[in-house]
């Protein structure tokens, strides 16, 4: 059937909704307003105030109160708009959510799904643009999800909701009115795998979110140059799939991260990290890495478009990794 | 500071039981104190000597399925929640037959059974936590209270104000317990707040709030009887500022420059203890024998505590990297 990610992910929760009474919805604007991106469209009128709770503009106060609430016994859906607003509610995140199992010495599971927008490319400037999802993946306790097809955006939360720990979904704010087909009986996912996307040879593209289909785009360019490229999707940040990332470099010798956060300390730094570590002999060329400008994300668009990996760059750096420079 | 005098008790046995509460909190703290100074405790350890009252006050009105939400200061809440002293002293000591299995120490004692929710060391981040506590019991139409105490120093930060908004506009069944002893470490009340009244800040978000005298162990009694009741009748969130005062450093780091001994020994005049010891001795409710025999029984049980810690021993360092994650996946 035809979909796009928005209906994708408003399906989603509608399910959750529908399969078990423990969930809801709770942030800022999610009911009368329909959700800042219009996720949410429709869900109040169907469920109810108390389902689809509007929240006021307290981050910290109602993503603490998600995890009470999970804590109480619920299965709280917490939407933040967008990343950049989730600082504020970072100490209930880290200090409760991440740690309350540990600290507890086992006691206290946070059953809880936090979803929040994230990404830039829409001349939103440095409050709104960022990708912060790679700080979140340095915090072990969460779990770190990151759907870029429809049928992630479709089938990740029901499986983010059956987790017993906390769940962060990112989805990348471009990628709402990506349109598509998916199964008429798509439904939960997996969360623990990364996927090949594009399967190749000489090259390993590996990205994740929001920058999937820029990468895609490239692959499909280098393919036209002869440059059969592989295109893994992480699909998941924490805890990483470091089998699927060796065995695309043991079969292409070569890769490039793609990853729209800075580059310093970043996702990309990671993956980078474990490639040299445990596939070291592998390797027929350096890792490569296409990430963003290390700029606070400027609002004019020339300018903003030159912070962010694009086709051309990554296309030059898989070019790079193969030892062709057109 | 109010009258010297402590209301009158309901009763004999019930007088002693709240004295018994406050002493088992007061002995087990100097224990810990004792203990630290021996190296058998590390980390930050804040003791409660002082406030006792407070925690002996409202237990005493709570029901078993009732949840608290507490600070770093809260070896008497956990005790007096139902936590036995052997398991948080043995949290202490970092073993794994504390109630945390030493994953937590002193600032972070959780404990499932008695629905005692920490142990929260960032000062006002367990408001938001008990406002989803009773979020969960309203919309689940259960009829249980979320205590949630915390520090006059919380009324300062940001989530304060946003659990306190949250919990009028949703009338949540959660009583604030606001244990105001004048400091924030060393920061005065006087010197972080433009309005010192904190039922008033309370009272801003439509709560209803009112001062108790905290050295008074009947009062807080009393006041907490009425709150948890009307919380629990579905009257929405109550706030009490419980006035006390911390006899003991704010932690076992502390050269206390901010304060003067004078004030220290005036507060100590109105110990909590001491108070009703003797209205129930003027009242003729405690004998000298039973006043012999309640701290013998609070001498042995916190010796039998240390006994059972000193006995404990350390996880193995193979087990360092559980409960990350949850070792049973839900179905
Ligand atoms: C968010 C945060 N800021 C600072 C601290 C350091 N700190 C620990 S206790 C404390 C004082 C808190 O005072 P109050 O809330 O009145 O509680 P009390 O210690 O008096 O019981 C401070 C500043 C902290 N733990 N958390
Ligand atoms: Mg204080």
């Amino acid at each position: 059937m035809k979909t796009t990610y928005r209906e994708a992910m408003r399906d989603a929760i509608r399910e959750a909704l529908t399969r078990d009474d423990r969930v809801f919805l709770m942030g800022e604007d999610v009911g009368l307003y329909g959700g800042s991106f219009a996720v949410s469209l429709g869900l109040l009128e169907e469920f109810g105030p108390e389902r689809i709770r509007d929240t006021p503009l307290s981050e910290s106060g109602f993503v603490g109160a998600g995890i009470g609430a999970a804590l109480g016994g619920m299965r709280p859906i917490v939407e933040i708009m967008t990343v950049n607003f989730s600082l504020l509610a970072l100490d209930q995140i880290m200090n409760n959510a991440a740690s309350i199992l540990h600290m507890s010495g086992g006691q206290f599971n946070v059953p809880l799904v936090i979803r929040m927008t994230t990404g830039a490319g829409r001349q939103l400037a440095a409050q709104h643009s960022h990708s912060l999802e790679g700080w979140y993946a340095h915090i072990p306790g969460l779990r770190i999800l990151t759907p870029a097809t429809l049928a992630d955006a479709r089938g990740m939360l029901w499986t983010a909701l059956e987790d017993p720990d906390p769940v962060l979904i990112f989805e990348h704010g471009s990628l709402y009115n990506v349109a598509g087909e998916i199964a008429d009986d798509a439904g939960a996912v997996d969360i623990t795998s990364a996927a090949i996307r594009r399967p190749g040879n000489a090259v390993s593209l590996i990205t994740y979110g929001g920058s999937l289909p820029t990468v895609l785009e490239a692959a499909e360019q280098l393919a036209g140059e002869g440059i059969d490229a592989e295109v893994l999707d992480l699909r998941t940040l924490r805890p990483l799939d470091t089998p699927a990332i060796l065995a695309t470099v043991a079969k292409t010798h070569r890769a490039v991260v793609v990853d729209e956060g800075w580059r310093s300390g970043s996702i990309s730094a990671e993956v980078s990290a474990r490639i040299t570590e445990s596939s070291f002999y592998d390797l027929d060329a350096p890792v490569g890495r296409v990430c963003s400008a290390e700029v606070p994300l400027p609002y004019a668009k020339h300018l903003e478009l030159a912070a962010l990996p694009s086709v051309v760059r990554v296309v030059e750096a898989a070019r790079e990794a193969v030892g062709s420079h057109g | 500071m109010n009258t010297p005098r402590a209301a009158t008790p309901s009763g004999a046995a019930h007088g002693q039981h709240l004295l018994t509460q406050m002493l088992r909190v007061r002995r087990l703290e100097e224990k810990c104190v004792e203990l630290y100074s021996a190296a058998k405790i590390r980390g930050f350890l804040h003791v409660y000597i002082g406030e006792e009252a407070v925690a002996a006050g409202i237990m005493a009105t709570l029901d078993p399925e009732d949840a608290v939400v507490a600070t770093y200061r809260e070896h008497g809440h956990a005790l007096l929640k139902g936590v036995s002293a052997g398991s948080i002293l043995a949290e202490m000591y970092g073993f794994q037959q504390g109630c945390c299995r030493g994953r937590g120490g002193s600032m972070h004692l959780f404990d499932a059974a008695t629905r005692f929710y920490g142990g929260n060391a960032i000062v006002a981040g367990g408001l938001p936590l008990a406002i989803g506590l009773a979020l969960a019991d309203k919309m689940a139409g259960r009829s249980r209270v979320t205590v949630c105490f915390f520090g006059e120093g919380a009324a300062a930060e940001g989530e304060f104000h946003e659990s306190l908004n949250l919990a009028a506009l949703w009338q949540l069944p959660v009583l604030f317990c606001c244990e105001n002893n004048l400091y924030a470490m060393g920061t005065a009340l006087s010197r972080s707040e433009s309005q010192t009244d904190l039922a008033v800040k309370a009272a801003a978000y439509e709560i209803p709030a009112w001062p108790v005298d905290g050295m008074d162990v009947l009062a807080v009694e009393e006041a907490a009887r009425r709150a948890v009741d009307a919380v629990r009748g579905g009257g929405g969130p109550h706030f009490l500022e419980l006035r006390t005062y911390r006899f003991r450093a704010h932690s076992m780091y502390d050269p206390e420059r901010y304060r003067d001994k004078a004030e220290v020994a005036r507060w100590i005049e109105r110990d909590p203890i001491d108070l009703l010891r003797a209205t129930l001795e003027g009242a003729g409710r405690l004998s000298e024998a039973e006043w012999a025999k309640m701290q013998r029984d609070v001498d042995a049980e916190v010796s039998a505590a240390v006994e059972f810690a000193e006995a404990g021993s350390v996880e193995p360092v193979d087990e360092l990297l559980r409960f990350v994650y949850s070792e049973i996946r839900s179905p």
